[in-house]
């Protein structure tokens, strides 16, 4: 009987090797005879452990990790394809710590599935929650996603059920689903991992969006920095169309939804929505004027629902389980789980989904296992290039969207980039205000214009020219450009800035170069 | 062209067909997606122009891109790029004087748990150290 052997596909476990892994396997169980199927799945998010190559044996499945390509010919020598002894050798995939503790909701499949199949997706619960949708109202829809308290999760935490409900409101012939996969926050890539590994999850929460809101038409917006993503979804919509789970007859309901995916090309500011639905157009992605809002009037000028892919994903999960059961997870106002993205200079990177409420120490040190470089961590940065720093003396904050908010942070698309104690919080904060320049969209002259002077301000402190005058100078730019801007870019790059300042004001002052 | 004109705004998807094709969008490109698609040249140059992705000339065989954002930062990303400067001998937007490699800045490539990273011809690298850069741009070197 063939043994079923597991490499990712994943971009970041090919990063480190999975590719050169899965060919070496082959080549190997050639040349012993050995009957292997290898899949291709997506990562369990252990990115210290990628290549994290994965046995199925009877009693379930089996890890080694790291692989490189050099040590698969030990691996059959070790017998692994029976669960065989190796240095390498994790045990039971499921019974690894770091994976144990984890509340995987949205990402339950991730890593476990061929992502390219449909029925190996059925088979782990897919398409029960569009079952449940289809024999539902569009209210009644609207109404489980608004009681499980699912927030946005591309950042602007607004809630879901309320947006959808303004959609299903609006009484127009055409109406669009879209999916934000624009995921340029650095410290982010849960969008990339369940879009590779689980794709389908992604097409099942549009279809349910469509359904409930009643339209027919979905795009997917997906980041042009993500070539492997782009396969993965092709792959899906493909397979989901011939299995009927789209088209003009979803699942043989006689309802309609269609799918499409369509590339970016390099601008951060297109993560924001209306930019967005502008560059769905085929123009330059310059923010818009709100209100109308997008769901009113959004692509095209019709009702157009826009949410990000994991809250897009996590919707199966809700109509699958029940608003409650998802409800049940989290603390206060921040309802469910969140997959929180561990990265930068840190020992144990990668993909944590937990329901919220746990502390940053937590993260940094049971899980990551403290920095890479092993020196002390002094800051981290949470939400992306547009949020605050954090220094260690608030790492008890829970990492839920009120808590972070109550200490002037923000929670974003739940990245966390960890910095060690070599880093110069001066250089951070330029670099913030560089970021802002190259990607303003140009609409509003305090952050196209502000941006470029905080650099050149920063540079000066940072030179020790007037470093007191130009500090002062710098943090009234920062309330201008917060004041005076349209959307998040110009609004919230003051915000690394301004935190820098306030928990590392000893970096800003004139010193030895 | 014909076949993408009558889809909902279609100007992008052009635009990426074109440089999936050329690599890059020449110059003579634009007045003719203009008149395709009823825009002024000033709209369809406007949209190029935007874009950090789209190219106006001719990159060099091989497209190596090295992250510069945060995460990367934090795991050395700047000693690097300046690797990368040096061992290419050319900046940030240039191309070798033999047409073979072409080096840019990029703002995230999603493998933040794997800093830093290097994306070349589309694949991507993690926790990429200047030797193993030095041994991606040799197998650039040999690979036509």
């Amino acid at each position: 009987m063939s043994t079923v052997v597991y490499v990712p596909g994943d971009a970041g476990a090919r990063s480190l090797g999975a590719g050169e892994v899965a060919q070496a396997l082959t080549a190997e169980a050639r040349r012993r005879a050995a009957d292997v199927t290898l899949v291709r799945n997506g990562s369990r998010g252990a990115y210290w452990l990628e290549p994290l190559v994965e046995v199925a044996i009877p009693a379930g499945r089996v890890a080694y990790g790291p692989v490189s390509a050099a040590d698969v010919p030990g691996l059959f020598a070790a017998d692994f394809l029976r669960g065989g002894g190796h240095s390498l050798a994790l045990g039971a995939t499921d019974s690894i710590p770091w994976l144990q503790g984890q509340q995987r909701l949205t990402f339950e499949r991730v890593g476990v599935v061929d992502p390219t199949s449909v029925a190996d997706y059925v088979k782990h619960g897919g398409y029960r929650g569009l079952a449940r949708a289809l024999t539902m109202s569009g209210a009644d829809i609207v109404q489980a996603i608004t009681a499980s308290g699912l927030r946005g999760r591309g950042g602007a935490a607004f809630p879901t059920g309320i947006k959808w409900k303004t959609v299903l409101d609006q009484h127009t012939a055409q109406k669009y689903i879209t999916c934000n996969a624009d995921e340029g926050d650095s410290g982010t890539f849960a969008d990339r991992m369940l879009m590779e590994g689980d794709p389908l999850s992604l097409i099942e929460g549009m279809t349910i969006a469509g359904i409930a809101v009643g339209a027919t038409q979905g795009y997917i917006y997906l980041r042009i920095e993500y070539p492997h993503a782009l396969r993965a979804l092709q792959a899906a919509i493909t397979a989901a169309t011939q299995a009927r789970y789209l088209g003009n007859d979803v699942a043989g309901s006689g309802r309609r939804f269609e799918l499409e995916v369509r590339l970016g090309a390099g601008a951060y500011i297109c993560g924001e929505e209306t930019s967005m639905l502008e560059s769905l157009e085929g123009k330059r992605g310059e923010v818009r004027v709100r209100p109308p809002l997008p769901a009113i009037k959004g692509l095209f000028g019709q009702p157009t629902v826009v949410n990000n892919v994991i809250t897009l994903a996590s919707v199966p999960w809700i109509l699958d389980h029940g608003a409650e059961a998802y409800a049940n997870f989290g603390t206060g106002k921040s309802r469910g789980t969140l997959p929180i993205q561990l990265a930068g200079n840190i020992r144990r990177g990668g993909l944590i989904e937990r329901a919220f409420g746990l502390s940053l120490r937590e993260l940094l040190y049971d899980y990551g296992g403290g920095s890479a470089t092993g020196r002390p961590i002094r800051t981290v940065q949470v939400g992306g290039p547009l949020g605050a720093y954090i220094p260690a003396s608030q790492f008890d904050t829970a990492v839920d969207y009120e808590a972070l908010s109550g200490i002037g942070a923000l929670l974003g698309h739940g990245g966390i980039v960890v910095f060690d104690d070599s880093v110069d919080m001066a250089r951070m904060a330029r670099y913030a205000m560089e970021f802002c320049a190259i990607e303003s969209c140009g609409k509003c002259t305090p952050c196209r214009i502000g941006s470029t002077r905080g650099v050149e301000v920063i540079e000066r402190i940072i030179q020790g020219i007037d470093a007191e005058r130009n500090v002062q100078l710098l943090e009234e730019l920062c309330d201008t450009m917060v004041q005076g801007s349209l959307c998040g870019l110009g609004g919230m790059a003051p915000y690394p800035v301004q935190s820098a300042l306030k928990h590392f004001r000893e970096d800003f002052r004139a010193r030895p170069r | 062209m014909a076949e993408r004109r009558g889809r909902p705004g279609p100007l992008l998807e052009i635009l990426h067909a074109i440089q999936g094709e050329l690599g890059y969008i020449p110059g003579t490109a634009v007045p003719l997606v203009a008149e395709g698609l009823n825009l002024s040249r000033a709209e369809v140059h406007g949209v190029v122009t935007f874009y950090h992705y789209f190219r106006r000339s001719a990159p060099g065989t091989h497209i190596v891109q090295v992250c510069q954002a945060e995460s990367c930062q934090s795991m050395g990303a700047e000693a690097l790029t300046e690797h990368a400067r040096a061992r290419l001998g050319i900046d940030f937007h240039e191309t070798t004087a033999n047409g073979r490699f072409s080096l840019e800045p990029i703002y995230c490539l999603g493998n933040c748990a794997c800093s830093p990273a290097v994306m070349i011809d589309g694949e991507l690298h993690g926790r990429v150290t200047p030797e193993r850069f030095d041994a991606l741009i040799a197998a650039g070197e040999k690979a036509t």
